[in-house]
């Protein structure tokens, strides 16, 4: 190379930030993405430790597909891929259908009719997202346990007398209802968003043409509505086939696994080889599922756009049915978002579980000193070291969490927006949105193997509170850098060279201007991961010990050995925290963050 | 006052070349407008001039200083071209006052309070913009907002100034005043301008020298007068004016030793310099430069009027020869009904020639 053409290249180099910057978050993020993919891919052809047992003559390390003819024809291939696959499958599409319709029903109720308190439903109608998942299943238990594995009946049995059956306490039933009522959330959020920016004109204009009303819904509004729809389907059913707080409270006592429960149980019983075969099984089941919906509704997702000026969104008049829409809208609110909070509330205030009189109250759970028998020597929530330590570690994870994903989200956004174009940009993002279609619980999986022992110059995290920073972090990507973009795309290219033909450099411009600008879209981002790693239990159960116990891991131990009192306790401190963040969130980006959610 | 010289300038993106073989002299202190259609590379061409895009061959001088060359391997970064740019979209930092806006780059280059006080007062007083210092740029309105991108232009003091489509965005009024406002600013600065504008209006009002460009190509560089009234080419011909120029294709017959362009419909008289071949030929004419007459006059052409727009001082007059349409610009308001005749005539000396093949103006 010539001296002018070497010239020429590193002024390049020099002169485009952002594809340095593109380069090295490309570097890291591959790693953090990527290589975990390959070493759980290189883990379940080889022999592990576990393996020799059945393998007295192989090498540990040796290649092998042992895993994989035990999984998928072996003798135990029926319990530990066939059923909990099909479980894990028919609950996605039981609570996809249940979960979408009702956030389809209450988002055309709340945005195109005239149904009362719309402000006030609509809020609450958010409020099951910020909550943990498991929430509605601690609730269940309280209200339906029977008496298959011991410990105190629920509220049902207190006052009827009679033992609910085992269908309704445990298993698939309350499975599929508490994660309906969970993610119906979801579904309200995308619906709803979309609802708001169909213009009603085309209704009209279809009306004009002589439609009647159904065929303007089929004709027109439904056929408009269909990529939301398809892309809530789609990701409602994700990131159901990854939880794993509700399927192991209700499913893991009566032996009915799941897949994310499956990988729980093999990686307990040190069966890495299998847990990896699985966890890839279900992250082929995401890409699928992600492909086909970009295959038959990828082309169209532009027909939902705002369209500026002339935009119009007319209501419907229910007429006589405006009441009772309201009054149904409000009673289903308050059985989801209240009736639980309330159930747990009551549960955390008895001496003796199981028994609802007024004498049976007491507040030890909460400011007791563990010094009575009745809280099995567990101090209160706020006396318990334990609870508050954990307590401590979740706000501390929220934070540092939020903030690396604040800077990622920006420094990301701006690669990949002021490198539009180029093909790093491209690869960048698609990296970014990679760990959406990693199961929570696969992710996990694929973190401890990755961290357990000491990687390259990464020393070994299994065990430190780094490690679930930094699955966290990875995990919010998706959503972090489509708010980075989001908030970046807002900002004219023009604005940043303007100042650029004035003298003013690039570090200058990015704290002057660039940041700046962004800042509104990054806090309520960086709040909103605050919230998720706050309420976060699938990604990181496979990753807490007792040296960084958080308050969801926490919670989880408690339910396991049935001290219901502080489980309740310490998932209402909980969620009031996350309600408080999230109240924040909306006040500080102006309800920016919950348009945001969308997009997570 | 610096002169700027661009030599083999070529820039493509993929496959499409944006501006192909570009040479330009702006003289120190002119006012230099591009004029061109949309995507004909007008804009890229003021970019590698602040250094926005870097060419991918080519040189580009700023007086004796060599800001651009791929051959010597320099590249001055935009940072240091030490240009004013005005964006289309102004480009103000909306999180930030009218006086911060025009003092971030001169706190930047760390100037002495005093002389970014000075500087501030100066070019908010050449704009007439004083009281509005503490404003934030969505509080004004957009002819301000034009004039905060101004005054943030002057603060700067550069010897050059780039200006991308400035007053796009302001209404047809506002447009007329700041057009005045910015020629005036450019004799008071002294400043070397380039001019991007799809307007000829705007071009042939503001600039010394007009560069009209086609198809990353420049198809014609000259002062207004010679660009309206002798075309090097017809796209230039066809670019310029408005009512459109008048076109008529036909062939060059020589008639009792006279030569004439024979239209079938229209036979036009040539001055008859140079004797040409016998070839397919366009003849022009602008629509003000046809005589009209409504009363009937020997010689002349009789039309049927078909469509009357008066625009306040002018009318522009649509007419059928036949089938050849022809439109017409008179000086007056004019009141007609459609389908009375009107009587035409062709001043031979205002006819410009191209050939129909290269588009070349043939100068008969």
């Amino acid at each position: 190379m010539s001296k002018a053409q070497l010239t020429y290249f590193y002024y390049k180099l020099v002169n485009r930030p952002h594809l340095v910057l593109g380069s090295i978050c490309l570097l890291i993020l591959g790693f953090l993405v990527l290589t975990p993919l390959l070493e759980i891919i290189k883990d379940s052809l080889s022999v592990q430790s576990y393996d020799i047992a059945y393998l007295p003559e192989a090498n540990i390390g040796e290649f092998t597909l042992f895993h994989y003819e035990r999984v998928f024809t072996g003798p135990l291939s029926k319990a530990l891929l066939i059923n909990p696959l099909l479980n894990s499958i028919g609950i996605g599409i039981c609570v996809t259908l249940i979960g979408v319709s009702i956030g389809t029903i209450l988002a055309w109720l709340i945005v195109r009719t005239n149904i009362r308190y719309k402000g006030f439903f609509g809020t609450l109608a958010v409020v099951p997202y910020m909550m943990p998942s498991w929430v509605l299943a601690l609730a269940w238990l309280s209200l339906f346990k029977n008496d298959r594995i011991g410990g105190a009946e629920g509220i049902f049995t207190y006052f009827f007398g009679i033992l609910p059956p085992n269908w309704i306490s445990y298993g698939f039933f309350p499975i599929v209802v508490c994660l309906s009522l969970h993610y119906y959330a979801y579904g309200y959020l995308l619906m709803s968003g979309a609802l708001a920016s169909v213009d009603s004109e085309l209704e009209d204009a279809g009306a004009i043409c002589g439609m009647n009303r159904r065929q303007r819904m089929l004709r027109i509004t439904i056929p408009l509505l269909l990529p939301a729809l398809g892309s809530a389907i789609v990701l409602t059913f994700i990131r159901i086939l990854g939880t794993f707080g509700t399927p192991a409270l209700l499913g893991l006592p009566v032996r009915f696994y799941t897949f994310s429960t499956q990988i729980y149980a093999s990686l307990n019983a040190s069966n890495n080889g299998d847990a990896y075969v699985l966890a890839l099984v279900l992250i082929a089941t995401a890409i699928t599922c992600i492909w086909i919906n970009g295959r038959v509704l990828g082309v169209r997702k532009s027909f939902v756009t705002l369209t500026g000026k002339g935009f119009r969104s007319r209501e419907i008049d229910l007429g006589a049915w405006r009441w009772v829409a309201t009054s149904g809208v409000a009673l289903f609110l308050a059985a989801t978002v209240f009736l639980p909070l309330m159930i747990l509330l009551w549960e955390s205030l008895l001496i003796v579980p199981g028994d609802y009189h007024l004498e049976n109250f007491t507040l030890e759970y909460w400011i007791g000193d563990g010094s009575i028998d009745e809280t099995y020597g567990e101090p209160g929530v706020f006396q318990s070291d334990n609870i508050l330590s954990s307590l401590w570690n979740s706000i501390k994870l929220g934070l540092s969490a939020a903030f690396f994903n604040g800077i990622i989200g920006l420094l990301v956004g701006y690669a990949v927006v002021r490198g539009r174009g180029h093909l790093l940009s491209k690869w960048l993002e698609g990296v970014a949105f990679a760990p959406y279609i990693f199961p929570s619980i696969a992710f996990g999986a694929i973190y401890i193997g990755m961290f357990s022992t000491s990687w390259g110059p990464v020393p070994a995290l299994y065990g430190t509170f780094t490690i679930l920073v930094l699955i966290t972090v990875v995990k919010n990507l998706p959503f972090t850098s489509r708010t980075g973009i989001a908030a970046m795309l807002q900002i004219d290219k023009s604005l940043e060279e303007t100042a650029r033909v004035q003298g003013i450099r690039w570090i200058k411009r990015m704290v002057r201007i660039v940041i700046p600008l962004s800042f509104s879209g990054l806090v309520s981002g960086m709040l909103l991961t605050f919230i998720t790693a706050m309420r976060e239990l699938s990604l990181i159960i496979l990753l807490i010990s007792p040296s960084n116990m958080v308050l969801t891991g926490l919670l989880f131990n408690y339910n396991e050995q049935d001290m219901s009192q502080h489980a309740g306790a310490v998932t209402l401190l909980l969620t009031v925290i996350i309600i408080t963040g999230s109240i924040l969130a909306r006040m500080v980006s102006g309800g920016f963050g919950l348009s945001a959610l969308k997009n997570g | 006052m610096e002169q700027i010289k661009l030599r083999g300038i070529k820039k493509s993106y993929g496959k499409e070349m944006a501006v192909q073989d570009v040479d330009l002299t702006v003289n120190p202190g002119d006012f230099l407008t591009i004029l061109g259609p949309s995507g004909c590379g007008k804009t890229t061409i003021l970019r590698v001039i602040a250094g926005l895009e870097e060419p991918d061959e080519g040189e580009i001088q700023f007086g004796d200083r060599i800001v651009f060359s791929r051959k010597q391997g320099v590249i001055i970064p935009p940072e240091n071209r030490n240009v004013g740019f005005i964006f289309q979209s102004y480009a103000l930092w909306p999180h930030m006052t009218v006086e911060q806006n025009v003092t971030l780059a001169l706190k930047e280059k760390k100037l002495s309070s005093a002389e970014v006080e000075s500087r501030l007062k100066n070019s908010l007083e050449m704009v007439q913009l004083e009281t509005y210092r503490k404003r934030y740029p969505s509080e004004l309105s957009g002819g301000q907002q034009q004039r905060v991108a101004v005054s943030r232009l002057i603060a700067l003091q550069s010897k050059i100034l780039l200006m991308d489509e400035p007053l796009s965005n302001l209404d047809a009024k506002l447009r007329t005043e700041m057009r005045a406002e910015l020629k005036r600013l450019h004799r008071e600065l002294e400043a070397t301008t380039v001019y991007v504008t799809h307007d000829q209006t705007e071009a042939l009002t503001l600039s010394d020298i007009v560069v009209v460009m086609n198809n990353g190509l420049v198809m014609q560089s000259g002062t207004p007068y010679d660009i309206y009234h002798h075309p090097d080419n017809i796209f230039v011909a066809e670019f310029i004016g408005d009512p459109q120029i008048n076109f008529f294709k036909g062939q060059i017959v020589e008639k009792n030793g006279q030569l004439h362009l024979d239209c079938q419909e229209i036979v036009f008289p040539m001055k008859n310099r140079s004797s040409s071949n016998s070839r397919k030929v366009i003849a022009t004419v602008r629509p003000e430069n046809i005589d009209v007459s409504f009363q009937e006059q020997k010689d002349w052409f009789k039309v049927t009027l078909k469509s009357v727009q008066p625009t306040g001082a002018n009318t522009i007059l649509q007419v059928k020869l036949g089938t050849t349409k022809i439109t017409l610009l008179q000086p007056e308001f004019i009141r007609m009904k459609l389908g009375e005749p009107l009587w035409v005539s062709f001043d031979p000396e205002s006819l410009n020639f191209f050939d129909e093949e290269t588009g070349k103006n043939l100068h008969l």
